[in-house]
């Protein structure tokens, strides 16, 4: 019921999340909240915060499962941070009745006034990927909003101009850029390390991009039926023939 | 306004407001790793904290736990002021008194007993970071009786590490994360660094030509991004290290010309068995050790500059006694088949193949991927060297390792490894930070041997012994230590047993005390072996009815679990209210880079009534005269506080807790006189001081001429003289040799065998004791623990945001183990220890070590603490597993029960645990057990907000216009050169294909 604009953005301002690097540190997660908690949609209020349920509004959740293979039974620990995607064809903006939702036409950032939202939760519903953040006390919906009040900031020092969760994550796991842009070096990141869409069978066209893992050269090398051994220079039960060989080792 | 509901209304957004009036720079306190943090100001509270990017240690990046420290500062459970008990302890009945009165009455039971026998107080400080100065204060009051929370943490770590190599992994210690090309990191629990192994590993794994291999019972955290993952069995990291090194020898894959010059590998060990020299070093008058030189024929000095000395061989001395290189001993040992990796593949549950594999890894990446600096250096001899070439493996381990009871000999053991591949301070290795390396090991010795009536020490309680003759212990043998520390029990227990001392002090083994005095130390509840038999110590009483241990002092910030168990309580600030110091004399910042030490100032004013514990300490000291805290006129020394301390203490003439902008003006670095200015400099700066070594410097500083020189200069070293890495450790000869019946202090008759058995010159392998002791009982599994990265070492989760992440543990657990043994994903299950059982729910997963079970720790909560609520998740299914550890073991012949830490220092053996699971019955699950009692709690503490709506007061205001948004790209060096390198490939690709083109269009046409 809300229009995307008319004008698809030319740039396309997002997150290329690195899944190689990230531990599961929660760093971002944190940092996100504590800037956005005094930002554009401050606050990120807390329910109960120190009781038997505290619920707070975060718009960067880091989840940590097990990606099993059922028939060989390899596994792998994934931690892997989740925010709002800024989607292309972004179907919370679509489906919001009063044009809260919306999406910027000069940078494709997915935003949501809050003087107009109604706490209807339909772009809750809509969002395939549970991005969306409703503040009960508000009664308002929340979101990731790239820091837009940050980025552009020139009350902040250049080091500070980029969403929270980046400049603060300790491993680097996360950079920012215009992935509209195939020159930008999120883009050029992206095509060498085969970045992923999120579920892109859901058609959403997600601008954030992630990083799958990789194989590292050295483990690439190595031949699993012959694996890589040492030569032996003495077979003896106590390596006696070392020992005598080193006698008379010249070292200076 | 009208409303046009077929209109969007646009909104407009301020991209650039202000978000502070005023943006300070501090250092964080959430953990140990101390990060520069930049405070933003507004309305004169805390916004929003940032990385600092100009600091050494985070450079811009800041943790979860970093972050969250503005809940920790807001939180309702800070202390409001002095609190006297007024109920029972452990009830949490208390009542306000003002400082005044509290001051009085800590001096006046201080007082009392500094006139009659200073020992009867035991001051323990947890996880202080002012160590230097809480031990001084201790030094000056004059009891033995001090330690922080070291010897239940990493004590096994950071003494094999001094008394091996003169630095330590972790905290003296990093790898070369630049220039690093194989990065093993070993056991649980590894976060002690958070952000610098953070960045670390990110850098690793975004480097194509480098591995980043992680030895660990679970795949969680670090090890789930490793390259490669190895599940080891808890308790076997020796037996892998060793047989690694059994790889490397058989191979002859070791670096021999470096463990010639720079250890002491060469140098001759008497063979003269039954003698009392035996196995101790063979020295000449002057006492220096002695090498055979093979070029030369003769025995000589080992120090010298030009030598061709023998690493093996059996020499016979004039004396008519032989001598061994020591290198020849450590080769004997490892290379016998008992280390091979067939042998070692069972216990330790990785396959022989992948032992060998990684061996042959590590000897490809040190022998043919050397790294090379071309910085010329010289060394200590004088000779000058044109190139820096270094062996690009490095190793991390902490307290996964360190929290057994083997953990002396394993921490040795990765150590030694390190340097028989000749990557010890080299380009690409595992480096020291500054002060680090220092003598092996460091001076000074434990004072405390006598203490008397208003007299402080001779020196300071901790140190490094280095024979029997340094123990503190009576003409009996005993221990003179409420910890035993520094006797025949744990000889070399250089951070105390903190775990030790309320039981000890409760038992009046091996005396009783009239004082304890604690800060930041939470041992009623997740600091403790045996919580509920601590809560007994704390509460017992004798015949007449008094508190065996009659007096409790405490000093927190907030109302954690052991507040309610002291009679006195001192509440402190949060770090964000004071001023503090992490100094070069304690546990510095500084990196492999170079020195570094740092201040917190506050940036807030506390509002309500408390004080800094360091201020409480230093007016302590005034009331109570001790020499130092005050003048001659009897006079506070430091009447301005902790900040008067920090600018005008003087350790040694010259030599203060801060090194940056000494001297009158200020110019000095390291040693100069006090510079009132000094912490004006500090804030000026962003809160630290840091200064690089020169190129020439940055590595091998053991034997680095330039180096050692200034590190003389800088007071980190008393001498400049080679610090020649101690792979065969005399020091610990010298207690077998006691033990063995020689010399004039020998341990007592039942201490005799364990002390011969543990304190072998070379590390050795032995069961933990808790499975050794076990042995066909029925505990099968190992059980583990370990912080979360948004906790670890982090204090109080009551933190409101980092308990939306966890708020309760599980018991996580193989699916195959948990198959077995019938139980389900989501089960409740019992725990049980030979220490009793509690209770949890279980998570099946398949990345940890099938034989181990674990759960994050002190996430559990005793209800009433920390101001949650009586049914909050902590209290309700969070569960410790410290109730199932005991903190003794289980008796020895002669009825004899020895601490349960390890036999070398005493560490806590946290990770020794042995556990069986069995499931619950329907009727006991949905809640943890065992219950407590909830916590009273203090008076007029603040309201618990229902909702809590931080930041919404505290928005921007709209200032200045909009500028370009840029990119921010991670680790740009190395993913640029890595884009550059793809891009370069596929240019020669291209000119490749159009070469094959070509060619191919040649021949077509010389076919047409």
């Amino acid at each position: 019921m809300t229009s995307l604009p008319k004008n698809k953005p030319k740039k396309k301002l997002g997150l290329v999340i690195d899944l190689d690097i990230c531990v599961g540190c929660h760093a971002c997660a944190v940092n996100c909240k504590e800037w956005n908690a005094g930002g554009h949609s401050a606050p990120l209020t807390d329910i109960d915060p120190y009781g038997a349920k505290p619920k707070g509004v975060w718009f960067n959740r880091i989840h940590t499962f097990e990606a099993v293979h059922e028939e060989t039974g390899r596994s792998r620990t994934v931690h892997f941070p989740k925010s709002c995607l800024h989607c292309d064809d972004a179907p919370c903006v679509t489906v919001c009745p009063t044009g809260a939702s919306y999406k910027r036409e000069e940078d494709g950032i997915v935003l949501v006034n809050a003087d107009t939202c109604i706490g209807c939760k339909l772009c809750s519903w809509a969002c395939p990927y549970g991005a969306r953040e409703y503040d009960e006390d508000e009664g308002v919906m929340k979101k990731c909003t790239l820091c837009v009040d940050r980025i552009y900031n020139e009350n902040l020092p250049e080091s500070s101009r980029a969403p929270a969760c980046v400049t603060t994550c300790p491993a680097g796991a996360r950079h920012f850029g215009d992935l509209g842009d195939p020159s930008s070096t999120v883009s050029k990141i992206v095509a060498k390390r085969g970045g992923v869409d999120l579920m892109p069978e859901q058609g959403t066209r997600p601008v954030n991009k992630y990083l799958p893992p990789r194989l590292k050269n050295i483990d690439k090398q190595k031949d699993q039926s012959a694996p890589r051994m040492l030569t032996h220079q003495d077979d003896s039960s106590d390596g006696a023939g070392l020992l005598a060989r080193w006698v008379d080792k010249l070292l200076s | 306004m009208s409303f046009n509901p077929f209109e969007t209304v646009k909104e407009e957004v301020d991209l650039s407001v202000d978000p502070a009036d005023e943006v300070k720079t501090t250092t964080c306190y959430m953990c140990a790793c101390r990060c520069g943090v930049k405070v933003y100001l507004k309305d004169g509270q805390i916004r929003y904290l940032e990385g600092n990017p100009d600091h050494p240690i985070n450079k811009g990046v800041l943790c979860a736990k970093g972050s969250a420290g503005i809940m920790n500062h807001n939180s309702p459970a800070r202390l409001q002021k002095p609190l006297l008990r007024v109920g029972e302890r452990g009830e949490g009945k208390f009542k306000e008194i003002e400082w005044d009165e509290a001051l009085d009455l800590a001096s006046q039971w201080l007082g009392d007993i500094r006139g009659r026998d200073p020992s009867r107080l035991a001051f323990f400080t947890g996880r202080d970071q002012s160590q230097s100065f809480t031990g001084w204060w201790a030094s000056q009051y004059g009891t033995r009786n001090f330690a922080a929370h070291g010897g239940f943490c990493s004590v096994n770590m950071a003494a094999a590490g001094l008394y091996t190599l003169g630095g330590a992994f972790w905290e003296f210690g990093e790898p070369d994360w630049e220039l690093t090309k194989y990065f093993m990191m070993f056991g649980v629990a590894e976060d002690h660094d958070s952000n610098p192994i953070k960045t670390g590993i990110g850098k690793i794994k975004t480097r194509e030509d480098a591995k980043f291999v992680s030895v660990n019972p679970s795949r969680s955290g670090y090890s789930a991004v490793a390259d490669e993952w190895i599940g080891i069995r808890p308790g076997t990291d020796g037996l892998f290290v060793f047989s690694l090194i059994h790889e490397l020898l058989r191979a002859e894959k070791i670096d021999f010309a470096s463990l010639a010059r720079y250890t002491n590998a060469p140098w001759l060990v008497i063979e003269n068995p039954g003698g009392a020299d035996d196995g101790l070093f063979l020295r000449d008058e002057a006492g220096h050790p002695q090498i055979y030189d093979v070029r030369e024929g003769l025995v000589k000095n080992a120090l010298d500059a030009e030598m061709t000395p023998a690493m093996a061989g059996r020499y016979a001395l004039p004396d008519g006694r032989n001598a061994v290189p020591s290198f020849e001993l450590l080769a004997k040992r490892y290379l016998d088949k008992q280390y091979a990796p067939e042998a070692v593949a069972d216990k330790t549950g990785i396959p022989a193949a992948t032992i060998k594999r990684i061996a042959a890894e590590l000897a490809e990446v040190a022998f043919e991927q050397e790294v090379v600096i071309d910085t010329p250096w010289t060394d200590i001899w004088g000779r000058r060297h044109e190139k820096m070439i270094g062996r690009p493996v490095s190793f991390h381990a902490m307290r996964g390792i360190s929290a057994h009871s083997n953990g002396f000999h394993t921490c040795r053991a990765i150590h030694i490894l390190q340097a028989l591949l000749g990557s010890v301070d080299v380009p690409g290795g595992w480096r020291n930070k500054a002060p680090y390396p220092k003598a092996i090991p460091p001076g000074p010795k434990p004072a405390g041997q006598t203490t008397s009536a208003n007299t402080p020490l001779s020196g300071v309680p901790l140190g490094m012994p280095t024979g029997p003759e340094d123990l503190l212990v009576d003409e009996k043998g005993e221990p003179l230590r409420i910890d035993k520390a520094f006797s025949w029990e744990h000889p070399l227990s250089a951070h105390g047993l903190m775990h030790m001392v309320i039981r000890n002090a409760w038992a009046g083994d091996p005396q009783k005390i009239d004082v304890l005095f604690m800060y930041m130390a939470n041992m009623s509840w997740n600091s403790s072996m045996n919580t509920k038999g601590t809560m007994h110590y704390l509460t017992d009483k004798d015949e007449a009815g008094n508190y065996k241990i009659p007096r409790i002092i405490y000093s927190d910030a907030y109302d954690s679990e052991m507040v309610s168990f002291a009679d006195l309580v001192l509440p402190d600030t949060t770090y964000f209210e004071r001023y503090d110091c992490i100094s070069l004399l304690d546990r510095p910042i500084s990196s492999c880079h170079g020195p570094a030490d740092a201040i917190r100032h506050p940036v807030v004013k506390p509002d309500r009534d408390v004080r800094p514990f360091q201020d409480v300490l230093l007016d302590l000291g005034a009331r109570l005269k001790l020499p130092g805290f005050v003048d001659d006129k009897g006079a506070a020394k430091y009447p301005g506080g902790y900040s008067d301390y920090m600018v005008n203490h003087e350790r040694a003439p010259g030599l203060g807790p801060l090194a940056g902008w000494r001297g009158e003006d200020g110019k000095e670095e390291g040693r100069g006189k006090p510079n009132p200015e000094q912490i004006k400099r500090y804030i000026e700066n962003g809160a630290f001081w840091s200064k690089p070594f020169p190129p020439d410097q940055q590595y091998f500083k053991a034997v680095n001429k330039g180096y050692l020189e200034y590190a003389h200069h800088m007071g980190w070293v008393a001498n400049i003289e080679p610090i020649i890495h101690q792979l065969y450790s005399e020091p610990m000869q010298k207690f077998r040799l006691a033990a063995q019946g020689h010399g004039k202090r020998q341990p007592p008759e039942r201490h005799r065998q364990r002390i011969e058995e543990f304190f072998d010159p070379l590390p050795i392998w032995y069961q933990p004791f808790e499975e050794d002791f076990l042995q066909g009982e029925d505990y099968p599994l190992h059980a583990l623990t370990q912080r979360p990265m948004h906790m670890y070492h982090s204090w109080g989760s009551q933190n409101a945001w980092l308990r939306q992440i966890t708020s309760w543990n599980r018991l996580f657990m193989h699916r195959d183990t948990a198959k077995a043994l019938g139980i389900e994903d989501e089960d409740w299950v019992w725990i049980e220890s030979r220490n009793g059982k509690v209770k949890g729910q279980v998570k099946l997963i398949t990345g940890v070590n099938p034989q181990t079970v674990w759960t994050w720790n002190a996430i559990g909560k005793q209800k009433g603490a920390w101001r949650l609520a009586k049914d909050a998740p902590e209290s309700t299914k969070g569960f410790l597993l410290n109730h199932l550890i005991d903190e003794l073991l289980p008796a020895r012949e002669g009825g004899k029960r020895y601490s349960n830490s390890d036999p070398v220092t005493g560490q806590a053996a946290w990770f020794d645990l042995r556990v069986r699971i069995k499931k619950c019955a329907p009727e006991e699950i949905e809640e943890t057990a065992p219950q407590f009692s909830a916590l009273g709690v203090p008076p007029n503490m603040p309201d618990v907000p229902k909702i809590a709506r931080f930041g919404k007061k505290l928005t921007g205001t709209p200032k200045g216009a909009p500028v370009a948004a840029k990119e921010w790209i991670a680790h740009e060096g190395e993913v640029m050169s890595a884009l550059r390198r793809e891009s370069q490939k596929r240019i020669l690709r291209q000119a490749q294909d159009e070469a094959n083109a070509g060619k191919k269009n040649s021949h077509g046409e010389k076919n047409k």
